[in-house]
């Protein structure tokens, strides 16, 4: 297992530069001149010059990606534009915002999207299999800001009961995390409901029935451990999508986490801190998909006995 | 020999035709296929049909004695904060993000096609460098993808339309590249190319048309979250901007007054749900109706 582990590891490693090769050559198309940026309207021609000498703006493309993969191993993510603080200092601040809502959205999903899935999967075309059906083609199709508007506008400014701005307490992360679960719940709903009516209709539950088990034991042991292995796929996969969305539902409560922090260096054209928004955003992605492929590891163990010897 | 070849595509086309009206006859017993269908058909007719009721320019130009009126009968929706019929900037507004939509998914379908065709048919050292580019775009979230496109390009129409096609390239390359890969050793490709066809053609008309299914199904599913992707982008701000009449663009617009004039964001939203709801019915009958272990 520990040398699945370690395999994994060090493929990460292209995969990261990839990502940043990518990231560093779109945003070398990010028109403007950081320089100036700096210096601001006023500077001189020749002040722009040789700050941009110095900065190392004029070398070659790849050069300054050196650098920067350089300075990045190094955890220097640069200078940022706009508040001439190290990039790193404000990411630091604001990550843990995003990955706190992030968590809890999976979180939501999971808790609410598994039971529901199950209970429609075994009381199939029942009321309460209806109801999550349409639930869940709702959810799927509905767009995230919006409902974030929505339950703002319910909870917020009409019953008053939930905050609709800021990201200081635990209260106020649980409207975000509703919005940002959205398409992940009901994709896990959806998903939860069709492996489980494929798992049920299969023999080995038939010969637990026959020998006696009783119909809890063989939902929960039976069905849902073998169910559980391509969910665990669907929500790895979600969480990129969680990740992306929170840019949005960040922006719509006004959260001070990475994907604000993004949208407000966009404005500002504040590239180095674009780059690292992103930079590490698609790092986690990674890094979540990685670990999803470990558990998967450990819970079916087909995968576990290969590694095993 | 002609007269054979005259047979045989005479079957061919008979066979075809026989195919496309099984999947659409399969497609039309699915009802909520049916709906989604009528919803995007509907929306279509009403966008190119709104331009003969109502001019682009009254649903730009400020007319700030009628505003924030509520619905009535002459304004369904109301009027926004600058006295604009918000109905009929919705009804423009399917104008944009259906071609937002429709073009950026035929165009990762054409590029995405080429890219997976092109690489899962030669295979090799193309198709190994090629598939792990596509690979690291994949490790990249394709809303945050579109977002760093977007900022680098700048807001407006057409580079929100590139980022969101980029973003979806990779998905259509690697659903092509695998049927390619499973069509490319069948019999018939064989002896395409024994009988002297270029490999252009054998791709185009012998290995393409075979993979159809897998393809359509993915831009179908697409298209929704495609729409919804545009009107986030636009909502944040790196999209289309206001006073043009983008679905996302009408809602940041309400957002202001959404206290106390609530139908602002709420007719909007519901427009685009509805859209990509039809999109989700259409592509889920789709994938059913093309799916051979459905077909009895």
């Amino acid at each position: 297992m520990h040398r699945y582990i370690i395999k994994r590891l060090l493929l990460m490693i292209p995969v990261i530069l990839g990502i940043s090769f990518i990231i560093f050559s779109i945003m070398s198309f990010m028109p403007g001149n950081p320089a100036r940026l700096l210096l601001g309207e006023k500077a001189t021609p020749e002040a722009i010059e040789t700050l941009t000498e110095e900065m190392g703006l004029n070398d070659p493309f790849i050069v300054r990606y050196a650098r920067y993969i350089g300075d990045a191993v190094r955890g220097e993510f640069g200078v940022s534009y706009r508040t001439g603080m190290p990039v790193i200092e404000e990411i630091r601040q604001r990550f843990p915002t995003t990955l706190k809502l992030a968590v809890l959205s999976v979180l939501f999903a999971v808790v609410i999207g598994l039971p529901l899935g199950i209970l429609s999967a075994v009381k199939q075309y029942s009321w309460i299999d209806n109801l999550s059906t349409v639930v869940g083609l709702g959810f799927i199709s509905v767009p995230p800001f919006w409902l974030g508007l929505m339950l703002i506008i319910f909870f917020s400014l009409k019953l008053g009961w939930l905050p609709p701005f800021g990201s200081d307490t635990l209260v106020h992360f649980i409207l975000p995390a509703i919005t940002s679960s959205a398409s992940t719940f009901a994709t896990l709903l959806r998903m939860t409901r069709s492996t489980m009516l494929e798992v049920i209709r299969q023999d080995y539950v038939t010969t637990a029935y026959a020998k006696g088990a009783g119909k809890r034991r063989i939902i929960f042991h039976h069905c849902l451990r073998n169910a559980l292995i391509p969910l665990i796929t669907v929500v790895g996969v979600n969480f990129g999508g969680l990740l992306g969305g929170s840019i949005i539902t960040e922006s719509v409560f006004g959260m001070s986490g990475i994907g604000n922090l993004l949208i407000g260096s966009i404005r500002s054209k504040d590239v180095p801190s674009v780059m690292a928004c992103t930079m590490l955003l698609a790092i986690t992605f990674s890094l979540i998909n990685l670990l999803m492929d470990i558990i998967y590891a450990y819970v079916d163990p087909r995968i576990k006995a290969q590694y095993s010897k | 020999m002609r007269e054979q070849s005259a047979v045989l595509s005479g079957t061919k086309q008979m066979k075809r035709r026989s195919q496309l009206g099984m999947v659409w006859h399969q497609l039309l017993k699915n009802k909520l296929a049916v709906v989604g269908l009528i919803i995007i058909v509907l929306m279509l007719l009403a966008s190119l049909a709104i331009g003969i009721f109502v001019d682009y320019d009254t649903i730009i130009r400020h007319d700030l004695k009628n505003k924030l009126q509520g619905m009535s009968l002459s304004h369904p929706f109301g009027t926004d904060a600058f006295g604009r019929d918000l109905l009929s900037r919705i009804v423009y507004g399917t104008r944009i993000s259906l071609s937002i939509g429709f073009l950026s998914v035929i165009g990762a379908m054409v590029a995405g096609g080429a890219i997976g065709a092109i690489s899962g048919y030669y295979g090799g050292k193309i198709d190994i460098v090629v598939m792990r580019f596509m690979d690291m775009l994949m490790a990249i979230p394709s809303t945050l993808l579109a977002i760093c496109i977007v900022s680098a390009l700048g807001s407006g129409f057409v580079n929100l339309l590139l980022a969101i096609m980029v973003a979806q390239i990779p998905q259509f390359a690697m659903i092509v590249r695998s049927s390619v890969l499973t069509i490319k050793n069948s019999e018939f490709v064989e002896a395409a190319r024994a009988g002297g066809t270029g490999t252009g053609r054998i791709i185009l008309r012998h290995i393409l048309p075979n993979a159809m299914g897998p393809i359509i199904v993915q831009a179908t599913l697409a298209l929704g979250g495609v729409i919804l992707t545009a009107a986030s982008l636009s909502f944040i701000g790196l999209g289309v901007m206001p006073p043009d009449p983008e679905w996302g663009a009408i809602l940041t617009e309400g957002q202001e007054y959404m206290r106390d004039y609530p139908y602002l964001v709420i007719f909007p939203g519901l427009t685009i749900m509805l859209a990509v709801l039809a999109c989700n019915f259409l592509g889920d009958g789709l994938r059913d109706a093309l799916d051979p272990k459905l077909k009895q």
